[in-house]
């Protein structure tokens, strides 16, 4: 860390937007305020044309061939994986460039469960808070070695309820898969103290680090993860590139994810030998553009910094909380203490459904999210069919959140009538007891 | 100030104050879906007596648009013969995934006209819709 400068001292959002093609694309007709980073971020020049370069001067394909460009592919991507690991400060070994998340989250499950790791005795402790791409793969994986799964509840808050997690981090549990950020709340779990106690009875732990990487330094020799899953196309990197990584010792002794070329070492009709890691859980030919985009954005941030985003980030959650919370008929969800929401906040108008909300932030050019944010699990918690949901990144300004808040003000002008109604001193008290 | 295109005053009333809001007792059909992108929930019932829709109800959760376009369903079919009543549906369809303007007697029907300049809400209103249209079309088969 450095102590001399404020980290935003050289942090210009206005010059940060440059980076951006489609933040300044002319042949748009209508104003364009992004609040939507979370469901993918944009990407900079820097990653678009490190694919294009790519494409342009090393194309073939990769670890197959004795030729110039074959040699060329190979050591751009694997460039590109050394280039990842150091960004996270994991060995390169365990890294394996998957699609995305729910394809890292599927080769964990699938890879674990099929080597008898996963039994009819054990169980897979998850939360409340997770993404389906967290809760469907060990599904899958449940109906063919009918193992239990157990969610780790909440409280009213959204908060993980750590006296819950610590009887569950206990026999039969094998394994504890879970979220670093919540992509709804936009609050952090207690990672490191979980991954102590899963550890200390004998549990692996797999991270869904997908809304953590866009916001916060992640180091995986630091966190003492088993796995973790991210998308490079969350963190200003290409979509169809993501990472899995996993210790070494454990991929080792996994199966492999998917079959096919690449992968193997030896192949007769009796048996197969699997290739060396990471090899072993890379079929097929890879997504190198991809590859060499994701190291471009991790370039890309670290000539940011992530102190700068962060106290960037900082100061637009701040204005964005203080908009929302000065609404009378808005329901922000999550922790009382605001500081404890990062990058993304969920909220609600009043009576109002997110859909319509969404809608009308489209005509003011604000981009949002609105739904169950693939969580239909939190969303029964937190008592609501969908939330709307906005969210920063480093290219983010005063002014796009000040847009959302001239929307959210429309929005109360069209539905004035059923917003009163929600907003009655009586319907407030069944909201505080909801 | 001119009307919004998409939240009319007439869609505004059916979703606060939806029109044939529950279930029909007895029904001879019902009928549920949903739409799984948006969490939109409407649950049609009706009676059929006479070849006629006697009566129908619809029940659900979701957006304005979803349950204006349920409400506006139930006033304009019930009472209806069945024939014309799928007739009804199909033309709501072609009026917003074709484009095809509205018919003199669709009434508040045509107030979702402005839904079909919104590519992402057209689903919203037609659930109700479709559900009807396939509960008729699989009753008019059955008669064949
Ligand atoms: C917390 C979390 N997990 C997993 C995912 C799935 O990511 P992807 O769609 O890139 O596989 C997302 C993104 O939508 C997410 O926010």
């Amino acid at each position: 860390m450095t102590t001399s400068a404020h980290p935003l001292a050289h942090f210009d959002v206005q010059e940060i937007r440059k980076d951006f093609p489609i933040l300044n694309d002319g042949t748009r007709t209508r104003p364009l305020s992004y609040l939507d980073s979370a469901a993918t971020s944009q990407k900079p020049a820097v990653v678009l044309n490190a694919m294009h370069d790519y494409y342009v001067h090393a194309n073939a394909n990769v670890h197959r061939g004795v030729h110039e460009l074959g040699d060329a592919a190979t050591s751009r991507f694997e460039h590109a994986r050394h280039r990842v690991a150091r960004f996270l400060n994991a060995d390169p070994r365990g890294l394996i460039f998957v699609r995305n998340t729910t394809e890292a989250l599927n080769l964990v499950a699938t890879g674990i469960a099929r080597q008898g790791g996963l039994m009819a005795s054990d169980r897979v402790v998850l939360s409340v808070l997770e993404h389906h791409s967290n809760i469907v793969p060990w599904q899958l994986e449940r109906s063919t070695h009918g193992f239990a799964i157990a969610a780790i509840p909440l409280h009213p808050d959204g908060t993980l309820d750590m006296d819950e997690a610590r009887k569950l981090l206990a026999p039969p549990t094998k394994l504890l898969s879970i979220t670093y950020q919540s992509n709804v709340l936009g609050t952090v779990t207690p990672l490191k103290e979980l991954i102590a106690m899963a550890h200390e009875a004998g549990i692996l732990v797999a991270v869904d680090g997908a809304q953590r990487v866009p916001h916060a330094r992640v180091d995986m020799k630091d966190l003492n993860c088993d796995f973790f899953a991210m998308s490079g196309h969350k963190v200003y990197g290409p979509m169809g590139s993501g990472i899995l990584w996993g210790k070494p010792e454990l991929l080792s002794s996994m199966s492999p994810f998917l079959g096919g070329g690449s992968m193997i070492d030896t192949v007769t009709f009796e048996r197969t030998t699997w290739a060396e890691l990471p090899q072993k859980f890379e079929a097929g030919t890879p997504d190198v553009a991809a590859a060499v985009g994701l190291a471009a954005a991790c370039d890309y941030i670290d000539s940011l910094t992530y102190e700068a985003i962060e106290a960037h980030e900082k100061d637009l959650m701040q204005h964005l909380l203080h908009m929302l919370d000065s609404l009378p008929y808005i329901d922000v969800y999550g922790p009382n203490d605001r500081e404890r929401i990062v990058g993304a906040v969920s909220f609600n108008v009043r009576g109002v459904h997110a859909h319509d909300v969404g809608t009308i932030c489209d005509r003011h050019g604000v981009a949002i999210r609105v739904g169950h944010h693939c969580c239909q699990p939190l969303m029964r918690h937190l008592g609501v069919p969908a939330t709307a949901r906005a969210s920063v990144a480093a290219y983010v300004t005063h002014d796009d959140i000040d847009s959302l808040g001239e929307a959210l003000a429309d929005v109360a002008s069209i539905f004035g009538q059923v917003i009163t109604q929600h907003t009655s001193p009586a319907s407030q008290m069944e909201h505080r007891h909801a | 100030m001119p009307e919004d295109d998409l939240y009319r005053e007439i869609i505004l009333e059916h979703a606060s104050h939806p029109h044939h809001h529950g279930t029909v007792t007895s029904a001879t059909h019902t009928t549920e879906g949903r739409n799984p992108v948006c969490g939109d929930e409407i649950a049609l019932s009706w009676n059929e007596k006479d070849g006629k829709v006697s009566d129908i109800a619809f029940d659900g959760t979701g957006c304005s648009i979803s349950q204006a376009a349920a409400s506006i369903l139930c006033d304009s079919v019930i009472g209806l013969p069945t024939s014309q009543a799928l007739a009804c549906a199909r033309s709501f369809r072609a009026m917003l995934v074709e484009g095809t303007a509205p018919e003199d007697d669709m009434s508040d029907m045509a107030a979702l006209q402005g839904v079909q300049a919104y590519p992402a809400r057209v689903k919203c209103a037609l659930l109700a819709w479709n559900l009807l249209a396939e509960s008729l079309e699989a009753e008019e088969q059955s008669h064949d």
